[in-house]
């Protein structure tokens, strides 16, 4: 039986983070993710941690820690938001080009400037090519459900890739809400031992790990980053079914919300789903044919997949809460277009910038983008494909 | 599958290298002979020396061998000829030549 | 009481307001509730004006927007109505809850012409009389919870003696104040 309780989605990844119970947290505390260290911190206090906890002067130094402890052969977490992951940027890359499987929860927030606190995908996007798994949360639920899954995913043998774990900060990071919480008994099994196969802190194995590389060297190694994130796809639907056995909640690439027969489909990322999809319901009522696909997993990024669901729509809507400041959409909208015109899609597409800085979607929001997504199928594209949604002007 | 460290050179294919090029052998180095390298090499000058040992840590390659407490000859197979412990050494018993 | 119901707070920096709408939360969910419970977050600022919300219903909660037509609108701090416009978008089938000392006839020209019915709490008169000390968010949590019906006052006032004595296990006295603070604040919101 699952524990039904409420909780805020940084306490739901505190307590997640408490069930796996880690090595080593090193962390640095930024808005809104800086719950995170504090509950963990409360834990290890009460005895019911016994994570090595490492207070740090800068989240370059909490992920330069990481790094090393991971490669110590410590099972390593953190958690950052905006310009404390933008501080990382360096050691994300050595992280993941060193094939450490650390696990960070990212809170979403916006990069500076105007300086903001709020939720925006700006942070993690701005990472997407560094060689990390991507993993989003619509809710509370998902963000501890993902979280247990994170550490499965990243340690797999044909994965070994650092992971984000990221919720939208303050919309789900400090709502309190309703979740269903899953019994020690059932997550530690699930998650299991960390035993890697080689780690510094070995007396039987001599290692180094970093080493510099000439050029007749990188891009084999590369090559091989590139297909360990390619490989983590299946991994990611194993990991989602065995976790369905324990929890009865299914997860994939992305979720269909009453696509199979749309006419008009928005894609988005994050809390904004929930809103969207009470306005599928209020249209679906009034006999329109609208659907939503909240995409879960954007690294590794599953554009074949995405493109197939979305096939048979007319029109189609994708969401970026980022601005790509690149004069032609933001990074969900490019990436799912290409994939889109490779699978030789038809659909008319936007590309809507949204909920920047925590700028409010509404469910009359959402509806008036179906409405224009049926006026632009019937009467074609008018306006610019890129533009945004909530804006004064 | 990864290959050891010696068999591991510039035809290796990606499919054969460690993640991350992660070595997971102790003194690799040896078999990289980094005396290929070398333009001019020292000459060691027994008789002047006083065995004070102060060239073997300024050696950066670790190339002066020490046995019994007291220095041989240079690991010309990885001195690069770098010189240092020509300035090292206060009683002039190491001189360079040019050439291997 | 309808499937969902919504309640935007109105408060200051350091009031309490935000933590009254999560004990709301709170004690909805454990009488079986979905609740949603959230700050609208910015600078943290003492006595800057804040919102919070509460989103109570039998049915799951999805929308993750702040609310712009609640059910309900409780101001924690009177000199607030000079300072925001707290009526609106208040459904008049609704109410608005002051906690203020004057009457509901001296307050309703700063309503902005809302035409639902008023409610108003002396909180501060409450608090001194059980607790000696001015926490508004107790006695504002009882009235709410009469005002909007979000659940019987009996059945509140059962699950807000269980938590308090888990949560003051040390401190009876704090207990004993508190459970006559949310049972006056019931009597005394008119």
């Amino acid at each position: 039986m699952a524990i039904k309780e409420r909780m805020s989605g940084n306490e739901a990844v505190a307590y997640a983070m408490k069930q796996i119970n880690p090595d080593v947290m090193p962390a640095f505390p930024i808005t809104p993710s800086t719950e995170l260290p504090q509950f963990v911190a409360n834990y290890i206090a009460n005895g019911e941690m016994d994570t090595e906890f490492i207070p740090v002067e800068s989240e370059h130094s909490s992920m330069s820690a990481a790094i090393g402890a991971e490669a110590a052969g410590a099972r390593t977490m953190t958690a950052t938001s905006s310009c404390g992951l933008a501080l990382m940027w360096e050691v994300l890359y050595v992280a993941a080009s060193n094939r450490l499987p650390i696990a960070m929860a990212v809170v979403n927030r916006a990069l500076s400037g105007p300086i903001n606190i709020n939720a925006e995908h700006s942070d993690s996007m701005g990472a997407r090519d560094s060689g990390w798994l991507q993993i989003y949360a619509e809710n509370n639920q998902e963000a501890y459900d993902n979280f247990l899954q994170a550490y499965r995913i990243a340690e797999h043998k044909n994965v070994k890739l650092p992971i984000m774990i990221c919720q939208d900060g303050f919309i789900t990071s400090h709502a309190v809400e309703n979740i269903e919480l899953i019994e020690d008994e059932l997550v530690k099994p699930f998650v299991g031992e960390y035993n890697p196969e080689h780690y510094l802190l070995n007396p039987e194995e001599k290692m180094s790990v970093g080493p510099y590389a000439v050029s007749n060297y990188c891009m084999e190694a590369k090559k091989a980053q590139a297909v360990a994130m390619e490989n983590a796809k299946e991994v990611i639907l194993d990991v989602a079914k065995e976790f369905e056995q324990i929890s009865g909640r299914k997860y994939g690439f992305f979720e269909e919300y009453r696509l199979d027969d749309a006419d008009y489909a928005i894609v988005a990322i994050g809390s904004a789903c929930g809103t969207i999809k009470d306005a599928v319901d209020e249209l679906r009522e009034q006999g329109m044919k609208v659907g939503l696909l909240k995409v879960r997993v954007f690294r590794p990024f599953p554009g074949e997949e995405m493109a197939e669901a979305l096939r048979h729509v007319k029109s189609i809507a994708i969401m970026d809460r980022c601005e790509g400041y690149n004069a032609n959409g933001g990074p969900l909208g490019a990436e799912l277009t290409a994939a889109l015109y490779r699978a030789k899609c038809n659909a008319e597409v936007i590309n809507l910038v949204y909920g920047l800085s925590g700028r409010d979607l509404r469910v009359q929001d959402a509806k008036a983008i179906y409405e224009d997504l049926a006026d632009i199928a019937a009467n074609g594209l008018k306006d610019s494909h890129y533009r945004y949604i909530g804006l004064r002007e | 599958m990864s290959l050891k460290a010696e068999n591991i050179n510039e035809t290796t294919r990606w499919q054969d290298l460690t993640e991350g090029l992660q070595i997971h052998e102790p003194a690799t180095s040896k078999n990289f002979e980094t005396g290929e390298w070398r333009t001019n090499t020292p000459v060691f000058h027994e008789d002047l020396c006083k065995q004070c040992l102060l060239c073997v840590p300024y050696c950066p390659d670790s190339c002066i061998t020490v046995k019994n407490g007291k220095r041989g000859d240079f690991d010309l197979k990885h001195c690069k000829g770098c010189a240092i412990c020509v300035a090292a050494c206060p009683f002039n018993a190491i001189t360079m030549k040019e050439g291997k | 009481m309808s499937e969902l119901t919504e309640i935007r707070w109105h408060g200051r920096g350091g009031q309490g307001a935000k933590t009254a709408a999560l004990l709301l939360a709170d004690v909805a969910f454990n009488i079986g509730k979905h609740v949603q419970g959230f700050p609208e977050y910015g600078p943290e600022r003492m006595g800057a004006p804040i919102t919070a919300y509460d989103r109570i219903s039998d049915k799951p909660i999805r929308v993750h927007s702040n609310i712009y037509e609640p059910d309900f609108v409780v101001v924690v701090d009177e000199t607030l109505l000079h300072a925001v416009n707290v009526t609106a978008g208040l459904k008049k089938e609704g109410a608005i809850l002051i906690n203020t000392s004057a009457t509901k006839e001296e307050l309703i020209p700063l309503l902005n012409g809302y035409e639902g019915k008023v409610f108003t709490i002396d909180a501060r008169k409450v608090c001194m009389e059980t607790l000696g000390k001015y926490f508004p968010n107790t006695p504002m949590l009882a009235a709410i919870v009469k005002v909007s019906g979000v659940m019987d006052t009996e059945v509140f006032l059962q699950q807000m003696e269980e938590s308090l004595k888990h949560k003051f296990a040390k401190k009876p006295e704090v207990l004993d104040g508190n459970m006559k603070a949310l049972k006056l604040a019931l009597e005394e919101v008119k």
